[in-house]
């Protein structure tokens, strides 16, 4: 077998696999979905002023929830993920065999990006028909920069980060207390313009709040053009190669030593 | 030779966990390797498994430096790590899948299914499998790839004694397939009825080497009588010569230790048949692989 057709046959196995888990099922595929609903049935029809013009609510929820969901998959489930495989010794078995790493790592990553894709499909669609938000089509190739560079990053954010956790158990906590303050504070639950500037500053400095501008920009009525968030991207760009370089240096394919 | 191990050595933070090993494990043979916890042994393991890199000394395994191994290598290797849980979420049929996939040449999944005797299970997710058929699964993962040589780093531990046995039935079905065989264990039990020959680790040195019959010069050691005192018979009776070690329990049972069996039991039975006594619950045996074990073990005092 070739190694690209390696990475499809991993990929294969890794897709059932998240698909079969309850956990991943619920917490990655379930959870986005039921929050678009939630917070769009709650306050869709309110108003945000967002960068100086007003935009209905649900209009601000799709590109959100979608920032959510792509973290859902390529950061949440991934660090869980990694950290349960290399603590129930999974990884160091693989390794043990003559699979090559990267066929390994590529077959997660794009695991994560497929769900992440499916997701924000999703959402677009719920979003279209449930609550009439649409996404202009010049602004798609936009969308689909956001997503796969979002995607790319926080999948290195979880590598580098699954190499400072101790063991499985402290997987879910880590990730949740990383991740639930930077979503209030990053727009995907509150819109922005209800935020301080101080909590925006300091949003401003971690990727969450970066991806949501991404992705945001392609929702927004009032963007003229591919709506590109170059600025955006490229904080994002950094992140996923600082993540990808402390992978390189710290990630271990062994439990760690109790 | 497959493992070919010289003043091997490893240390970590000052701490020399293996000092100065010597190892040889022949094509086609089951080596049992020995020792308790913290003598050095899955240290040990992990370096000739390309784990783990090593401080100093030699190793060639099938013929290369495991600390440099590449593919091919690794496909004529099978492993089972001591602590590995199995895929919980796949079939034992779609794990083997999964893993033959990453081999050059595969044994059939169906074949490997069959050799560890999960025939009825083939479609059972390894999360539902009970403790011994997951360790069977992780041993098939071993062999999907058709090693020539497998390590088991103790493959039995917390199986209940028949699950043990039909494990080291599947172990030595290996060996009829023509594989090496390296095996971790501390079940001296294990090590008697599988290995060919046996290397016992302590404190990061082989203290003893050897078949299970000659381990610590067991068959050079005195034999062991054991039997009951009959009643209305006092040790200083029976028919011994006086300076032989003889010991009398509160079970009234007697041991006796002698370098010439026949002729001793030559002796003890005439006696008794003469006076028409019974020598019950009769053993004669040679010291259990156990005591060798546990002597050669024993911390320094």
């Amino acid at each position: 077998m070739s190694d690209a057709l390696l990475v499809g046959h991993q990929l294969r196995y890794d897709l059932l696999v998240t698909w079969r888990d309850p956990q991943s099922r619920f917490f990655t595929l379930a959870l986005p979905v039921i929050f678009l609903v939630l917070l769009t049935s709650l306050f869709g029809n309110h108003t945000a002023h967002v960068n100086g013009h007003a935009i209905k609510n649900s209009t601000y929820y799709v590109p959100g929830i979608c920032t959510l969901a792509i973290i859902s998959a390529a950061f949440v489930n991934l660090v869980i993920t990694i950290t349960a495989q290399r603590d129930s010794g999974v990884l160091k078995r693989r390794r043990s065999t003559p699979v090559p790493a990267w066929v390994l790592i590529a077959s997660r990553a794009l695991t994560a990006a497929i769900i992440a894709i499916v997701l924000v499909v999703l959402i677009v669609a719920i979003g279209r028909v449930g609550y009439g938000v649409h996404l202009p089509g010049a602004t798609i190739p936009a969308l689909v920069l956001g997503v796969v560079i979002g995607a790319a990053c926080f999948c290195c954010l979880s590598f580098a980060l699954a190499s400072f956790i101790r063991n499985e158990d402290s997987a879910q906590p880590v990730v949740q207390a990383t991740m639930l303050p930077l979503y209030f504070i990053s727009g995907v639950f509150i819109p922005k313009n209800q935020l301080s500037s101080t909590l925006k500053d300091i949003a401003s400095v971690f990727p969450v709040s970066h991806l949501d501008n991404t992705l945001f920009k392609a929702f927004d009525p009032a963007t003229k053009g591919a709506g590109i968030a170059a600025k955006d991207l490229l904080i994002l760009a950094i992140w996923g190669i600082g993540g990808l370089l402390i992978a390189l240096w710290r990630f271990s394919w062994s439990p760690r030593a109790a | 030779m497959v493992v070919e191990v010289s003043q091997l050595r490893m240390s970590y933070d000052g701490f020399e966990a293996v000092r100065g090993v010597d190892l040889r494990v022949c094509a086609g043979e089951i080596f049992a390797f020995l020792g308790p916890n913290g003598a050095g042994k899955t240290t040990t393991v992990e370096i000739l498994e390309g784990h783990r890199r090593r401080t100093g000394g030699e190793v060639r395994v099938l013929g290369a430096d495991p600390q440099h191994a590449d593919r091919r290598w690794r496909a004529r290797v099978g492993v089972v790590l001591q602590t590995s849980r199995v895929e919980q979420e796949l079939t034992v049929r779609e794990c083997l899948d999964l893993y033959a996939g990453y081999y050059p040449a595969p044994r059939p999944v169906k074949d490997v299914i069959k050799l560890v005797g999960l025939q009825k299970k083939a479609d059972v997710r390894g999360g539902l499998l009970s403790g011994g058929q997951q360790r069977r699964l992780d041993v098939a993962l071993a062999l999907i790839g058709d090693p020539e040589l497998v390590f088991l780093d103790e493959p039995t531990t917390g199986f209940d004694p028949s699950a043990r046995r039909a494990a080291w039935e599947m172990i030595a079905g290996l060996r009829e397939l023509g594989k090496t065989i390296f095996l971790t264990t501390h079940y001296m039990d294990e090590a008697e009825a599988l290995a060919d020959r046996i290397a016992v680790l302590r404190a990061g040195q082989i203290v003893a080497q050897g078949t299970p019959s000659t381990l610590g010069g067991r068959d050079r050691a005195a034999y062991q009588i054991t039997f009951r005192l009959p009643t209305g018979v006092a040790i200083e009776d029976l028919p011994l010569a006086p300076a032989s070690s003889r010991r009398l329990d509160e079970s009234g049972s007697v041991l006796i230790e002698s370098e010439r069996v026949t002729a001793t039991m030559h002796a003890l039975s005439g006696w008794a048949i003469e006076r028409g006594l019974d020598l019950a619950d009769l053993q004669v045996r040679r010291p259990a692989l156990e005591d060798v074990y546990l002597e050669l073990t024993e911390p320094p005092a």
